[in-house]
Parts: structure tokens; C-alpha cells; sequence
């Protein structure tokens, strides 16, 4: 199993992410995609990101990264620290071993150099000199967990677009990040790929790794992952456990739309069709039990 | 103009490559929207890519009205079929969000005044009006997404394929496009669309068709395809959310949208 590369022992005891008071805008914005953002997370959480288009996702994912300020340039206030780097006087080359991000678009992540899957997710671990007995299995890893294996010897440009997704994927994840940024990267997987792909975070959170991701698959997010922000014009308007964001009817009034299972059974509340006291579910298999509910009382 | 689309015994395998489409047959009605489905890397965008002939068959036909592509240039069937790109960064070209929604129309060859009322309409629908003399690189993605199919609207094609148009957009764009498709199938047009969001397909769609293995090999309505768990789960696709919950709660007919379930479910409780 992947566990993050703990190299950096002395990190391990900031918070993983500290953002203080972020406020962003690109050159050509007219105003700023990040409003004043304040967050910390803990190391080993799962985090998603959720919010209408241009409500500041991608932006954040860059920030977290260190993309910003050291590739897209603007206007920066506040503060992005991650394992205790602060982003914008470390260099990129050091974030990048401690943060991954994959990419939205991942025709944009993959290198054109190599013209096999293996040798792809080969390239950043040339670049850092890792010795190649080790590559070997680091790369062998990552493609079972993936789910890629069958497609090693394959060229990155003769894939579909969800086995491109699934291999930008593994190009990060072979680096071991500690903070592992999603940027809408399984948007194109179909469902097998998708539950294995959150799967797989979950584990690699349990290991120790932090993982935020930018995602609009809201049952997947109330699975598995551990904490909900939603973002509305560069600002966190929700930050709670998916159970509580995902039902949440401000989902609405801000273009991500709520849970199709709340939604549901807030309109059977009307009719005796959803239990009074109980949360709107977020899950199957929470609605299942709570429609299971107004059964049995008849 | 409107057309109807026939695919006869369809394979095909690229260069050095396995046989991705083995012998796909699909037939689709002026003013029919199905929904392509199917799992990663299982043909869906190679079957699609031989609808504007970009992709020729090793074996079988496609005929889309009169024509056969075989005998057509992809300038020509362009005509006839526009097609939305998955990335819209290989259909991008010009350095003006106008220009960039008038390039397919004017290549078309329609007078100025048509050219411009498409263009025009593209814009508005889209919320790009304001957006026209922005570069579309300077979009964000999402953004480049809606463009790339504004271009494509304003081409006015009889047969519209969008390959991915769900993924990264919120529910503002899935209102827009939903009001989209109502407007193309009034206007006869044959709408394809390949998507992975599968409660949108269930909610939106009358005809569903499962790709797998390059075969088709479920093709009907949500209620029935999703009936199907064995193609499903070999296509490593899982039924949508209130398809599922309401096969958990022991309702035999295959629930796709809210109104479905609702009624299931004051039937079954007597509510």
C-alpha cells in the first residue's frame, strides 16, 4: 500500500493545509475568485470541494498546490501553508514533493515525451532520480491500484478519456504526495472507476496521506470522504460532514443542486412518505432505511 | 433539413490496435436523443467519430440520409453532423469568443445575415454575449466546454453529437442544455449525446444504448436498459441513484425520475 513519503519528518506536526485569509484574482479578472478563504485541515482527511462553476474550485485546487502564485500569477493576499511550506517563498520544485495536483483537463498533464503508460507515469520519478529497481515497483503499484495495468505498454495518446483521467492519476500518485489535489479528476470514469478511485483515497487518507478534491459526484462524496466545503463566489459558504452539506438545501440557491436522495425525500415529507425526525439521507442506503420507515408505520 | 442515421454491421480497429467496434448496428429517427453509455475505453467516441467521418469503417456502413460516409470528405458531412469535441481544446481554434462561434457557420457557407442570427442565438443561449471579444484560452475550462458547443449550435447541423457535455458543469448549464435538446427535437434534429452521468441520462433521456465490448448491446428505454444487471455490471456501470434505491426498497419497475418515485412510492406505502 502507498503511504505518503515522510522524508520531511518535521512537517508531520503543522496541520497539513493552513490558508489564512486568501484572496485572489487572475490579471485578467474583473473581480476575485478567492474571497478570503480561512481553512485548516488535518493531516489524513479527505476533503471535498464543491461549488457552481466559477465559484472558485479550480482556483483553490491551484493554490493548494502551489500553482499559484508560482505558475498563474495575480493577485495574492493572505497566506497557503502546506505541511508547514509557506507556498509562496518555497519553490516549486520542493512543493511539488510534497504536493501533487491532477489536473482538470488531463490532456493537459500528460507530458507528449513518452509514448507508453509505463514510461509516463515514469517521468516525474526520473526527474526526482529515483533508483530504477524502485520505479519499477512504485510504478507496477500504482497501476493495480489504479486500475490501469492492462494498459501499460499502450500510448497516452491511444487512450479514452477515462483511461487518460486514470492515468494522470497514477502520474501523481506515484510521486507518494502527502497532499494528494484533485481538480474534477474522475469526471470522465465510469462508475467501477470512480468507486475505485475514491476507494483508493480513502485508504491512502487512512494511511496518513490528505487528500482535497474538487468534485462534482456528490454520492461519492458522501461515501467516503470525511468533510464538505462548498464554495460560492470565492467564498466557503458550508463546511461540515458530507451528511449535513449534502442536504442542505443553500446547495440549491448556489447551482450545485443537493443529493438526489434528499431531494426526494424532502418532497415525501409533504405526504407522510419521509419520518419527520429523521436528517434528510444523503446515501442509498440511508434512504432506504428511513423509506423503509414510513412503511412499516402504515 | 432533417435526416435519419443508419450504422450496419460496424467494426472497426485502429492502426496495430484490437477490434474496438465489432459489428455495431444502431438506427436513430429524425428528432430521436439517445443516450450513449457504456464503460471507459469501451468504443463510444470511436463509434461517434464515424458519424462525421472522422473514423472510416474497417467493416460495415454508415449512412446518414442520402449519404454514405465512405463517399463523403468530413468537410462535406459537416453539413450534417456536428460533432462536440470530449476536450474542447481540440476544437478551439480562433482568438475571439465571436469568431470562434461564427467559425463552423461561416465554413458552411451560409449567407451573412444567417451567419449572424446563429451566431448571435449561440452567444445569448449560452451567456457568451458579453464574452466575445475574450480569447477562448482565457476561459476557464467549464467555460470553453459551453463554448465549444455554442460553435456547434450555431452550425445548425441536422444531427448533433456531444461527446462528455455533462462533465464539470453545474446545474445552470444541465437547465440550459436540458432546454437545448427540447429545442433541436422540435426542430426535428437527431441529438447523440455520450455521457457518464447516469441519473442525467435516466431523467433526460427516452433511449438509452449500452456499448459494450463494441457491440450495442442493450438499446431502449432507461425503465429497461437499467433492468439489465448483468450488462451493466459487465459494462462496469451501476444503475442511477433512484433506479437503485428503488430496486433496495423492492419496487419491480425500473424508477428514473423523482415523479416515478414519488408515485412508487404512495402506491407501495398507500400514502
Amino acid at each position: 500500500m502507498i503511504s505518503p513519503a515522510t522524508s520531511r519528518q518535521n512537517t508531520l506536526h503543522h496541520p497539513a493545509i493552513e490558508v489564512v485569509d486568501l484572496h485572489f484574482a487572475y490579471p485578467q479578472s474583473a473581480r476575485a475568485v478567492l474571497a478570503g478563504i480561512s481553512l485548516t485541515v488535518a493531516r489524513g482527511s479527505f476533503v471535498a470541494v464543491i461549488g457552481a462553476n466559477s465559484s472558485g474550485k479550480s482556483t483553490l485546487c491551484h493554490a493548494l498546490s502551489g500553482f499559484i502564485p508560482h505558475f498563474y500569477r495575480g493577485d495574492l493576499r493572505g497566506a497557503v501553508r502546506i505541511a508547514g511550506l509557506d507556498t509562496a517563498a518555497t519553490p516549486l520544485t520542493e512543493l511539488v514533493q510534497v504536493a501533487s495536483l491532477v489536473f482538470q483537463n488531463p490532456a493537459n498533464q500528460i507530458s507528449g515525451a513518452k509514448f507508453s503508460v509505463r514510461d509516463e507515469i515514469a517521468f516525474a520519478l526520473e526527474n526526482l532520480g529515483v533508483p530504477k529497481a524502485e520505479m519499477i515497483r512504485r510504478i507496477t503499484e500504482v497501476m493495480d491500484l489504479v486500475g490501469i495495468a492492462d494498459l501499460a505498454d499502450r500510448s497516452p495518446f491511444a487512450l479514452s478519456g477515462g483511461q487518460q483521467q486514470l492515468l494522470a492519476l497514477a502520474a501523481m500518485l506515484v510521486m507518494r504526495p502527502q497532499i494528494f489535489v484533485l481538480d474534477e479528476a474522475t469526471s470522465a470514469l465510469d462508475s467501477a472507476g470512480s468507486r475505485r478511485v475514491f476507494s483508493l483515497l480513502q485508504q491512502l487518507c487512512r494511511a496518513g496521506m490528505t487528500v482535497v478534491l474538487a468534485e462534482r459526484k456528490l454520492e461519492e462524496i458522501a461515501v467516503h470522504c470525511d468533510r464538505v466545503l462548498a464554495l460560492d463566489q470565492g467564498k466557503i459558504i458550508l463546511d461540515g460532514p458530507p451528511q449535513q452539506i449534502l442536504a442542505s438545501p443553500r446547495l440549491e440557491q448556489c447551482h450545485v443542486g443537493r443529493s438526489r436522495y434528499s431531494r426526494v425525500a424532502e418532497r415525501a415529507l409533504a405526504f407522510g412518505g419521509w419520518p419527520q425526525d429523521r436528517p434528510l439521507p444523503v446515501q442509498c442506503k440511508e434512504a432506504e432505511a428511513g423509506f423503509r420507515q414510513t412503511q412499516t408505520v402504515k | 433539413m432533417m435526416v435519419d442515421i443508419e450504422i450496419t454491421g460496424l467494426s472497426f480497429s485502429y492502426p496495430a490496435g484490437p477490434a474496438v467496434l465489432q459489428g455495431a448496428n444502431l438506427q436513430v429517427a429524425p428528432g430521436e436523443r439517445l443516450a450513449l453509455i457504456g464503460g471507459n475505453g469501451c468504443g463510444k467516441t470511436t463509434l461517434v467519430r464515424h458519424l462525421n467521418g472522422l473514423l472510416r469503417p474497417s467493416q460495415g456502413r454508415v449512412r446518414i440520409g442520402d449519404w454514405t460516409t465512405d463517399r463523403c470528405t468530413v468537410a462535406r458531412l459537416a453539413q450534417r453532423v456536428g460533432f462536440v469535441f470530449q476536450n474542447p481544446d481540440e476544437q478551439l481554434c480562433r482568438h475571439r469568443v465571436g469568431d470562434e462561434v461564427a467559425f463552423g457557420a461561416i465554413n458552411l457557407g451560409y449567407p451573412a445575415d444567417q451567419i449572424a442570427r446563429l451566431t448571435a442565438e449561440a452567444l445569448a443561449w449560452w451567456d457568451l454575449t458579453g464574452s466575445v471579444a475574450t480569447n477562448p484560452h482565457d476561459l476557464p475550462y467549464a467555460w470553453r466546454r459551453r463554448l465549444a458547443i455554442a460553435s456547434v449550435m450555431a452550425m445548425d447541423t441536422p444531427v448533433i453529437v456531444l461527446d462528455e457535455p455533462t462533465v464539470n458543469q453545474d446545474l445552470w448549464f444541465h437547465t440550459r442544455l436540458v432546454e437545448l435538446f427540447a429545442a433541436w427535437q422540435l426542430a426535428g434534429k437527431i441529438v447523440i449525446v455520450i455521457c457518464h452521468d447516469l441519473d442525467f441520462v435516466a431523467e433526460q433521456f427516452a433511449r438509452v444504448v449500452l456499448l459494450s465490448q463494441g457491440q450495442i448491446v442493450a438499446d431502449g428505454p432507461p425503465s429497461q436498459v437499467f433492468q439489465d444487471e448483468l450488462a451493466l455490471e459487465e459494462a462496469g456501470l451501476e444503475p442511477p441513484q433512484l433506479f437503485r434505491l428503488g430496486r433496495e426498497l423492492g419496487w419491480p419497475e425500473g424508477i428514473c425520475t423523482p415523479e416515478t418515485f414519488l408515485e412508487a412510492l404512495k402506491k407501495y406505502h398507500r400514502l
